[in-house]
């Protein structure tokens, strides 16, 4: 099932345009730079907000971020209590 | 038109002539199948077809709505993608048994009464651990066998609840059971293991990733959205259930940031997915309800899609743990650009599926002022994209090159994940035929400027968080592991359990063994007196001994069916 030719040499690779670290960084400014944009759109329009913190600037864009960043940290916490070796359930 | 014949019956008569087929006309024959149940339920009329009479109980294997039809579209819509996918592998068991297990969902969804949705309930059950153990390995059958036992015990559930019910209403129809009976409880829970109720999870993410590439293709669409139709069915506008599935939504995903197996972290995104779709179905409005079924339509075609795209990478390098993969899309250019549209139709990006569906329960949610629920929910789908939008595709294709070159997915694959991608971007980009199948009338617009700003603003700034975690080191590096979930109390605290019972039981053990090796004994030269080549059982009979025999048992049958 597993393709064999994953192993055979081949000619040297061409550099793709994301193996240049200055391009990652270029993504990462394009993304704050979308970040910032869509931010500064809450300025001109109506939220039709059902609850008050709905209407607060930026309130998506600020829940999304802290809401991911606490996700990740709590499951790296988590993984203290849970995390065993590979082959923990074969014995 | 075969309209008279219960939808279903047509995949699982047609999977007891694949193994006499052979090459391509195996695969055209599989194709036209669910081809040929779509056609056939687009001139299905509403109402019930067929009643057949079992003793004093009428069986409705037919019954048609609204409700039923839109999960029978899309299973059979998921049933020729997912044979499409497997077009490249040659597994008989497989192939018969998806096609069982296919055609008993699809049946499922038309029966009018819980006798005839108990068959096929237990019908996909076992042909769906049969396709676990289609992966042929050591693991796959450990899996598979925890995952027959545990959805065996929904069937049993199942039907112990049609059983009370039948004791004290004289019905075995399927309607709304509501919780204020034992019946309906047990039949609540029946569908809770089906459906992954936190706590009654862990099967899902045990079993489906131990299957092969195209077999967890399969599985992933079924058996789940069955439950969700059920409890659409007999439990709409239960509160618990908006409790229930905000958990559902919020838990998994916590796991899915530190599991290493990408099959697997796409099983705890599934159960999420369910949450929101359980949160519909509870807060049980027009609106929500219909969010329900349209999240359970666009979900399998995106879920189906991320699992085809992980199958393919399974299917090339061996492998689909994130330690051990990164920079695969310049081997599979395609694969990787399948898997992005299935990341962004989950993650509900504006002009991909899941945002016309999510937007329907998210809405009935704040419309109906659930608001910790509507923040849990939103919580959630922040996490969603992360865990699946991101996570999937970047450890997958991107993060550091793992060096592993391979060749692209085999075409059947690509077609099946471009004919998939297609689905997810033109469902996104026009919604009204999937909001005309829904089951109420939809008044609804989801390209608002507020919601697709909204919506945006939550996913980008997700992703920053991803990548400020990620060039700040904080984000958990993917490693070689397990993580301890509910299956450990099975798997490690019942067996310690039993060895801790049977030290303490050893300072007894000679007695013990003397007793219990007596009564083994004694049994098995019974058994053996009965049925060994010289026994009662197995000497030639005389007719009239028959006679008499099968005279008795009609005799006892008709006295216990007066009692």
């Amino acid at each position: 099932m597993i393709d064999q030719d994953k192993t055979q040499e081949s000619a040297p690779e061409r550099r793709r345009w994301l193996d240049d670290r200055k391009n990652v960084d270029k993504i990462y400014r394009a993304l704050l730079v979308v970040c910032g944009g869509l931010m500064l759109a809450d300025l001109f329009y109506d939220k039709h907000a059902k609850y008050t913190a709905e209407d607060w600037f930026g309130f998506y864009g600020f829940y999304g971020f802290f809401g991911c960043v606490f996700l990740v940290l709590a499951a790296k916490q988590l993984r203290r209590l849970l995390m065993r070796p590979e082959d923990y359930h074969d014995h | 038109m075969i309209t008279s014949l219960p939808p279903g019956l047509l995949l699982i008569g047609g999977a007891l002539v694949v193994p006499f087929l052979r090459g391509w006309l195996r695969w055209a024959w599989m194709l036209a199948l669910p081809v040929l149940g779509f056609v056939d339920l687009i001139g299905l009329e509403h109402g019930i077809h067929l009643s057949i009479s079992l003793f004093d109980y009428h069986l409705q294997p037919l019954r048609v709505d609204k409700l039923s039809l839109a999960f029978g579209y899309i299973f059979y819509i998921a049933a020729f993608l997912g044979i499409l996918y497997a077009v490249t592998i040659n597994e008989t068991s497989e192939q018969i048994a998806a096609l069982i297990y296919m055609g008993s969902a699809v049946g499922a969804l038309f029966a009018g009464d819980l006798i005839t949705l108990f068959l096929y309930w237990e019908v996909t059950a076992v042909a769906s651990a049969f396709i676990i153990w289609s992966g042929r390995s050591e693991a796959a059958y450990r899996a598979g066998m925890r995952y027959l036992v545990i959805q065996v015990t929904s069937g049993v559930l199942l039907l112990s609840g049609a059983l009370i019910q039948v004791a004290e209403t004289g019905s075995i129809a399927f309607g709304a059971s509501g919780l204020d009976s034992v019946a309906g409880i047990l039949i609540f829970f029946a569908f809770g293991i089906k459906c992954a109720f936190p706590f009654l999870h862990n099967w899902l993410q045990d079993a489906y990733p131990e299957a092969s590439p195209t077999g967890t293709v399969f599985l992933s669409a079924f058996t789940t959205k069955l439950a969700i139709y059920g409890l659409a069915r007999g439990y709409a506008g239960e509160e618990i259930l908006i409790w229930i599935g905000a958990l559902m939504t919020a838990f998994p995903i916590f796991y899915a940031v530190i599991e290493n197996d990408l099959r697997r972290v796409l099983a705890y995104s599934l159960n999420n997915q369910l949450g929101f779709m359980v949160v519909g179905v509870g807060i049980g409005t027009e609106l929500s309800l219909n969010g329900t079924v349209a999240h359970a339509f666009t979900h399998i075609l995106y879920k189906s899609l991320l699992f085809m795209s992980m199958g393919a990478v399974l299917y090339r390098v061996g492998t689909v743990k994130g330690s051990e993969l990164g920079g695969l899309y310049k081997s599979m250019p395609w694969t990787t650009a399948f898997c992005i549209v299935g990341a962004a139709s989950i993650s509900a990006f504006p002009l991909f599926s899941g945002f016309v569906s999510k937007s329907l329960i998210m809405s009935s949610a704040a419309g109906e002022g659930w608001v910790i629920i509507w923040l849990v929910l939103l919580f959630a789908s922040a996490g969603v994209f992360h865990h699946s939008g991101i996570k999937i595709p970047y450890f997958a294709f991107f993060a550091h090159d793992s060096g592993k070159r391979c060749k692209e997915a085999p075409l059947p694959m690509l077609l099946a994940m471009g004919a998939t991608a297609i689905l997810c971007i033109g469902v996104g980009v026009w919604s009204s035929p999937l909001y005309a199948l829904l089951p109420y009338e939809v008044n609804y617009t989801p390209y608002t400027t507020a919601h697709v700003i909204t919506q945006l603003q939550l996913l980008m700034f997700s992703a920053l968080a991803f990548a400020v975690l990620m060039r700040t080191g904080l984000y958990p590096p993917e490693l070689k592991s397990v993580n301890l979930d509910i299956d450990w109390i099975y798997r490690r605290g019942f067996p310690a359990i039993g060895r801790m019972l049977y030290r303490a039981a050893r300072p007894l053990g000679g007695t013990m063994t003397i007793i219990s090796t007596k009564t083994a004994l004694g049994g098995l030269s019974r058994l053996v007196r009965l049925t060994g080549p010289e026994s009662t059982l197995a000497r030639t009979w005389q007719t009239a001994g028959m006679v008499a025999l099968i005279v008795t048992i009609m005799a006892l049958y008709l006295v216990v069916s007066f009692v």
